[in-house]
Parts: C-alpha cells; sequence; structure tokens
C-alpha cells in the first residue's frame, strides 16, 4: 500500500473544473478522481466538447479548478510556484508557437529555461540533456533546421523533445495526433509509449484515436457526460464504458477488436 | 557540435563598422577638418581651438547622441516586437510618442490658446524636454494601469493606438488655434533633432537610458520564453505579468527619454530589428539585443551623415532620412511576408 502511494505522482480528488466568471460558474465535469501511477502512459479520450481540453488546462494550471484538489508529487498545485511546477510538469499543447523562426536545437533547449541561470547559459548538464532528448526522439538532424521548415509529424517530435529536455516527472500533451496522417499518429503515440519505458516519466495526452490509446496505453481517462472513468483499457472495454461514449446512431464498438465501426 | 552559434564575425565586423561610421560621422559637416586633426582633438592635442570646439562641443555628442537614439529605439522595437508578437510593433505602438508630442503640443501651440500662462520667451529646449516627457510618463502610466488589468496583449496594444488617435486628435485642434510661428516651431520639433544636447542633458540622457537597457537585459529570458507563447513560457515558470511590466517599463524608458531629447524619431525601432534578425538569421534574444545595439547605431550614424549633406550648410530633418531608409524596408518586408518571422 505504502509502495503504491509512492508511485503515484498526480491525484485528483472530488476535482470539478469549470469557468468561472464574477456573476456565474459554469462546471464543465466535477466528481473527478483519479491517480496517475509513475512511468505510465495515460490516455485522456472522449467527445468533442466534453472537457478534455479543460481538464488539461486545470491539470496544468492554467486555469484553476472549481473545487476539490489536484496533487502533483503529493503537493497541492495551488500552492507549487510556477517555477516548481515547471521544474515537474512540462507540456505541449496544440496552439502554434508565436516564432518559427527559431531553430530546432533553440527550442528544444528553451525547456531548460527553469533550470539555467538569469542571461539563459546552458552548462555542460543542459547541452548533455538536451543532446540525449534530440538523442531519445531520433531528430538529431534536424536540430539546425528552423521550425518554419518542419512538417507537422517533426514539429510535433521537436515539441516532445523539449518537454523531455525540461526534465520533469510528467508531461501533459493535449491531442499530439491532430493534423497528422495514420502512420505519424501511430508514431507519435508509439514514441510516447517508448519514453514512459525509457525514461519512466508518466505521459498523460488527450486524444480522439481511442483505438491507438487502447493498444497503447496503460491507463485511460474516458470522459463521459455524467462522469469520469480511470481505469485500464481491458477493464474499460469489459465494463462496456466506450460503448457509452457517443451516440449509437452512427457508430458502435467492438469489443473483440477494441475499435469503433460503422453501422450498416 | 556548432548548434550553440557564436556569431563571433558578424560581432566584429558590426563593431568595426560602428568605429568607421563614427570616425566619418565626426569628420563630416559643413566646416572640414582633417582626419588627424580630428583624431587630435579627441584627444586634446590640437591648436586650432575653433575645430576643438566644434568637435568636442558639437559633433561628439551629437555622435554620441546618434549612437544611443539608433540603439536605443533598435532595442525598444524588437521588445515590443516580441511582447505584442507583431513583427510590425515599433517602440511607440504604447502611445510614447503621442504622449510626447501631446505634451509638447501643448506647450507650444497651446501658449495661444492659454494666453500668458506660457510666453514664447518660455518655450526653451527644456520646457520641450520636460513636456515630452511628461507627456510619454503620463499616457505610459495609463497603459501600466491598463496592463494590470487586461491580461491580453493585443488588448494593450490597441489601446496604445487609440492613445495616437486621441492625441493627434488634440493636436489638430491645437494646430487650428495657433499661429504660424507656433506651428512651425510644432513641426521642427517633429523633425527630430541630434544637434540639441549639450554634455550635461548627454548625462541625464544616458542614466536614463542605461536604466532602461539594463531591465532589456534582465529581461532576455523572458523574452526568449515569450518566443513559445504565453501559455509555454507560463509552463516554464515565467511570471507573465512581471515579465511583460518589465519589458514595457524598459521601452517607455528608452524611448521616452529618447523622443524627450531627439524628437520622435520614425522606422528606426520598427526596421532595425528585421534588419538584423535577417543578417543573424536568429531570434534568440541573447544574440539579437547586442546585435539590434550596433545595428542601429550604425544606420542612425549613417542617417545623420547623409542629413548633415557632407560639403553644404544645410542640414535635413533626421525624421525625413530615417523614414527614407525604413519605409523601404518595410515594404520589402510585406513583399517577402512568408518569411516575415520575428
Amino acid at each position: 500500500m505504502i509502495e503504491k502511494k509512492i508511485n503515484i505522482i498526480l491525484q485528483t480528488e472530488q476535482l470539478s473544473i469549470g469557468y468561472k466568471t464574477k456573476k456565474a460558474e459554469t462546471v464543465v465535469a466535477s466528481n473527478i478522481n483519479f491517480e496517475l501511477h509513475k512511468g505510465q502512459l495515460i490516455g485522456l479520450v472522449g467527445a468533442n466538447g466534453i472537457g478534455k481540453s479543460t481538464l488539461l488546462r486545470t491539470l496544468i494550471k492554467v486555469q484553476p479548478e472549481l473545487s476539490g484538489s489536484i496533487k502533483l508529487n503529493g503537493i497541492a498545485l495551488e500552492s507549487t510556484s510556477n517555477l516548481d511546477l515547471a521544474k515537474q510538469l512540462s507540456i505541449v499543447l496544440t496552439e502554434p508557437l508565436t516564432s518559427k523562426n527559431l531553430s530546432v536545437y533553440e527550442l528544444v533547449a528553451l525547456g531548460r529555461h527553469p533550470y539555467t541561470n538569469w542571461i539563459g547559459n546552458l552548462a555542460q548538464v543542459d547541452t548533455d540533456i538536451i543532446n540525449n532528448a534530440l538523442e531519445l526522439i531520433n531528430i538529431n538532424d534536424l536540430k539546425d533546421k528552423r521550425c518554419y521548415e518542419l512538417s507537422d509529424g517533426q514539429l510535433q517530435k521537436v515539441m516532445i523533445a523539449r518537454a523531455l529536455a525540461q526534465d520533469t516527472d510528467i508531461i501533459v500533451l493535449d491531442e499530439p495526433t491532430t493534423h497528422l496522417d495514420m502512420y505519424h499518429k501511430a508514431y507519435i503515440l508509439k514514441l510516447l509509449q517508448k519514453l514512459t519505458k525509457d525514461t519512466h516519466k508518466t505521459i498523460l495526452f488527450s486524444s480522439h484515436e481511442i483505438d491507438l490509446a487502447i493498444q497503447l496505453c496503460d491507463t485511460m481517462i474516458v470522459m463521459r457526460k455524467d462522469d469520469v472513468v480511470c481505469d485500464q483499457p481491458c477493464n474499460l472495454i469489459s465494463e462496456g464504458v466506450f460503448e457509452s461514449l457517443f451516440p449509437k446512431d452512427l457508430i458502435s464498438f467492438d469489443d473483440t477488436t477494441g475499435s469503433f465501426r460503422i453501422k450498416k | 557540435m556548432n548548434t550553440q552559434k557564436t556569431y563571433h564575425f558578424q560581432f566584429t565586423l558590426l563593431v568595426v563598422i560602428l568605429l568607421i561610421c563614427f570616425f566619418t560621422n565626426i569628420s563630416l559637416g559643413s566646416v572640414s577638418i582633417p582626419l588627424n586633426s580630428i583624431f587630435g582633438s579627441l584627444f586634446g592635442t590640437i591648436d586650432n581651438s575653433t575645430w576643438q570646439l566644434i568637435i568636442t562641443d558639437f559633433r561628439l555628442p551629437k555622435a554620441i547622441t546618434a549612437i544611443l537614439v539608433g540603439s536605443g529605439l533598435g532595442i525598444s522595437g524588437l521588445l515590443m516586437q516580441t511582447l505584442f508578437r507583431n513583427p510590425l510593433a515599433g517602440p511607440f505602438v504604447l502611445g510614447i510618442s503621442s504622449g510626447a508630442s501631446l505634451g509638447v503640443a501643448l506647450v507650444i501651440l497651446g501658449s495661444g490658446l492659454f494666453g500668458g500662462l506660457f510666453t514664447t520667451a518660455l518655450i526653451s529646449k527644456w520646457s520641450i524636454v520636460v513636456a515630452a516627457s511628461l507627456g510619454s510618463f503620463l499616457v505610459l502610466l495609463a497603459v501600466l494601469a491598463v496592463s494590470s488589468k487586461v491580461r491580453d496583449t493585443m488588448a494593450i496594444l490597441i489601446i496604445g493606438l487609440m492613445f495616437g488617435s486621441i492625441t493627434a486628435a488634440v493636436v489638430s485642434v491645437l494646430s487650428y488655434f495657433s499661429s504660424a510661428e507656433q506651428l512651425q516651431q510644432y513641426i521642427f520639433w517633429g523633425f527630430g533633432s541630434l544637434s540639441n544636447l549639450s554634455w550635461s542633458d548627454l548625462i541625464i540622457f544616458f542614466g536614463i537610458y542605461l536604466t532602461g537597457l539594463i531591465l532589456s537585459v534582465a529581461s532576455i529570458k523572458g523574452l526568449n520564453s515569450l518566443l513559445l507563447g504565453d501559455n509555454y513560457a507560463m509552463s516554464l515558470g515565467v511570471s507573465l505579468k512581471q515579465n511583460r511590466l518589465i519589458i514595457i517599463l524598459a521601452t517607455s524608458l528608452i524611448a521616452g527619454t529618447i523622443t524627450a531629447f531627439a524628437g520622435p524619431i520614425a522606422f528606426i525601432g520598427l526596421a532595425i530589428p528585421h534588419l538584423t534578425r535577417q543578417l543573424f538569421k536568429t531570434s534568440n534574444h541573447k544574440i539579437l539585443i547586442p546585435a539590434v545595439f550596433l545595428f542601429g547605431a550604425i544606420v542612425m550614424l549613417i542617417c545623420d551623415s547623409i542629413a548633415q549633406i557632407p560639403g553644404s550648410d544645410y542640414t535635413l530633418p533626421i525624421n525625413a532620412i530615417t523614414a527614407l531608409v525604413g519605409a523601404p524596408v518595410v515594404i520589402w518586408l510585406l513583399v517577402r511576408q512568408r518569411k516575415m518571422m520575428f
């Protein structure tokens, strides 16, 4: 039991997420309880507009929680300073980079930002970590290219390398497979799985690629209209969770293959 | 591993060009002074006291002003372009020059309206400097107050532009009621001038400029993180609010004093950062800030040398020359839009 507690990286209790204005509170989802363990690949799935992005934004402290708690390494997220958070959690977002004029190396090097001195000089240990990240993602040949020269798939790999260079316990990715072709979707998710094995980092990503996520993830968080379920994919299948994910008029979930099929 | 480029060659080249431009600028003027006498006067080993006076009391302060103005406007332009994620932002987008113009317009043109309060005899160089500083400082305070409430940087940009419209309107109302003489004086201020500074002015100028420069250097890391976007910057532990405050403060100090002492000098702040990015091919502010410093200083010295029209008694308005250099750059940037990066 104690052993298990140590392995918990991120934990939510009675978490309620949404938007708060002066007049009203819009609850997007509530009563969210899950525990994410060290070295696991976790997929977050759910229909459009169900609140996946809101949940991720709350977990990375871009947006405050409405109620309940989020604990990162046992400490409440709200009492973690931005700089401490930057050393424990890194992100890959869907929003485009402000400047695509950076070279790949410069971009990955920005991951070392929380650790460098006031003017951002890279020490030997920083360059080692950067080179290691480039090596792990296998993008050493891209390092002198500018970001505007890269394809979507390459850019996604570079952004993952930057998050790796930030050297955090957990990496959160918001829909890392959008805009990618089928091969690169599989490639990126497979890469994330490999990273959890090689580096023992916890990786949480949201995705619409439910079939791929079922095959690759250790744990999945499924957001439904009324509740949020977190379990191993095989348990989720046998409980019929995916079946209830979407309206049933067009597609149905096939338990044996673990994928969705169009109704004839 | 050549991934961390050092740019030694480019920097050495820029320093050499800067030195050449500096001495060329000093040696040019309506009175022709031989080159060895110029070096002589710089080190105080010259007999001709007229030449000595021209060099030390006129040309040298002017050349130093050109260096401070060019580098300062370039750096504040760079800061604004990164902060507002807008390649066409310049140091004056916050309404700094509008504020200064309004202050100066009130002093020069308002004297007609307010009668005996300001007599023409009172409109000395210093009252213009004070009015310009006060004007830009008040607009800056307003912008800072707004920026602590508004999270969106684009909104601040638009608010800065709105301040510009308001001042332009007030200035036109004032001009309507002004005499031709007053209008002329206001227009002359608008031409910009590098030659109005004495050594004691320069010391004040340099002090404020240096404070702004130190703040700019201190925000290098934050500026680089902004290249990723606000959310990424935050995820790297950067405090967005504090970062923005320092950047706005640095720009206002630098651009505000420059406008106060040398008038509203256009285009340099917008064009220099782009030219530097073309030359250095990087967006890293650790490289860009010193590079923009050198490049801005060089361009301003060249503009000033052209403005004097070597060999003649005429001096063209510096603002006309910078626009002649700057406007083609802006057009060129728009034509090459695909690569209008920052």
